[in-house]
């Protein structure tokens, strides 16, 4: 019989940035998806994001963030997770990011950005459509 | 093959990772790395820490990781957190309280879903210490789901099992009842601050006190002890204790044989054997479509559920 390995999500707050409420709800969806979710609660660092991520073996990083400084922070993650050989993993951010920002973030390897009005079915959709164990 | 050993013993995070999640998802090949690894295990001290949930167990390990760490120890640590039984996802959040340690080289923290095991731990969690302690940890700190009075699998897989409490946790019957604490070789009473802590310690002691060996574990009277995790109160005194409590099995079972003395390796070998049969008659009942035959029989009414039963593991039997 083959086996199904199981789906492992980071949900990770970068920065300052202390509204978790979304974050959170993300991730009962995502586990309400079947998906084993790791989350790393708020003020991390994009260093110890990574540190867990590669520890904990995961499929993809969810970056939340409502403060505004997305545009370091998430592609920060980006490059970590490259010097650490482990840029299979996936990154995909959401919150409070402008539209005029998702270009710049997909560029900087972002995969999905995520904006206010995303539905959760939009949300664990993209993850079932996208996403496969490594 | 070689090469994942290799990097294991050589600490590298990412095969670690990778390993111990190839042991969670059951991939084949894993058993081949794991018998390669068994000959470096034996050295890593392994604790157990269980209790009800939300009594502080990830905050109480948080602060014995920092702790140990001060006394110049590595650690592992697996935190186990439990699988939804409607969609088989999980919330893994006993990380949160231990994510200061992300950027230690010393510590690897990895978080489990039980998957539907019970028992407080996962079916992978033993493997995943043996994989640990190859790696080179010196303490490794399994941290199990929140559990009630009936789930000691913990206490086949650590040298010591810390069981926590709060105080006022319900009236003197409860810490009569049999289960968690008659596993614990220490017990910690966290949030020592909050009202009823004598009354708790009492009760304890009376339980212990009532243990048909007098309290007494072949020679190991249990302490209890009183601790406040969020205050960093208290957390020396339990690894002092941890200590003593190794150095007893160290006199008893001699320089940490305690995993592989009879009892406890005939518990080991029994689960694996368990598995594996399971595993291998599932699988086969599974993709020969026998399975799900058997089931449309007895949901059609044609037979019931024990003789389709006796029927499929004939079949097993001769075919």
């Amino acid at each position: 019989m083959k086996k199904q390995r199981k789906v492992r999500i980071m949900v990770a707050k970068p920065g300052l940035d202390g509204h978790d409420r979304g974050a959170r709800i993300i991730a009962r969806a995502y586990r309400d998806a079947g998906y084993e979710v790791v989350y790393t609660g708020l003020h991390q660092s994009p260093e110890e994001i990574v540190e867990a991520a590669v520890q904990e073996d995961v499929d993809m990083i969810g970056l939340s963030s409502l403060a505004g400084a997305h545009r370091y922070l998430f592609p920060r993650v980006v490059e970590l997770l490259k010097e650490k050989g482990a840029d299979d993993i996936v990154v995909c951010g959401g919150g409070i990011i402008p539209d005029e920002d998702i270009a710049f973030l997909k560029k900087a390897g972002i995969k999905e950005v995520f904006t206010p009005g995303s539905s959760l079915d939009e949300i664990v959709g993209w993850v079932e459509e996208n996403i496969k164990a490594r | 093959m070689d090469e994942i050993v290799e990097k294991v013993i050589a600490g590298d995070v990412r095969t670690v990772a990778r390993l111990i999640r190839d042991i969670d998802d059951g991939m084949p090949g894993v058993r081949g790395v794991l018998k390669a690894l068994y000959p470096h295990t034996g050295n890593a001290y392994v604790v157990g820490v269980t209790g009800s949930p939300g009594v502080g167990k990830s905050t109480l390990v948080d602060q014995m990781v920092a702790h140990l760490r001060k006394r110049g120890k590595t650690v592992g640590v697996l935190a186990v957190d439990p699988t939804s039984p409607f969609s088989g996802g999980a919330i893994l959040g006993d990380r949160v309280r231990m994510q200061r340690h992300s950027m230690d080289s010393g510590v690897f923290i990895r978080s489990l879903a039980t998957r539907g095991h019970f028992g407080g731990l996962t079916q992978s969690t033993r493997s995943a210490v043996d994989v640990l302690d190859a790696m080179g940890k010196d303490y490794i700190l399994v941290e199990t789901v929140g559990v009630g009075q009936d789930e000691v699998d913990v206490m086949k897989t650590a040298h010591t099992t810390v069981i926590t409490l709060v105080p006022g946790m319900g009236d003197d019957i409860q810490a009569i009842k049999a289960g968690i604490l008659e596993v614990g070789d220490i017990f910690v009473i966290n949030k020592a601050d909050r009202e009823g802590v004598d009354r708790t310690v009492n009760d304890l002691q009376m339980m212990l006190e009532m243990d048909r060996r007098g309290g007494d574990r072949d020679g190991w009277k249990p302490p209890i002890l009183e601790t406040r995790a969020v205050f960093d109160v208290g957390i020396d005194e339990l690894l002092d204790q941890i200590c003593e409590h190794a150095n007893f099995l160290t006199g008893r079972f001699g320089a940490l044989g305690f995993r592989r003395n009879e009892a406890h390796v005939r518990g080991e070998l029994q689960e694996l054997v368990k598995n594996r049969l399971v595993e291998k008659v599932l699988d086969r009942l599974l993709s020969t479509g026998a399975f799900d035959r058997a089931v449309k029989a007895v949901v059609d009414g044609e037979t019931d559920p024990y003789s389709a039963c006796d029927s499929l593991l004939l079949q097993e039997e001769s075919g």
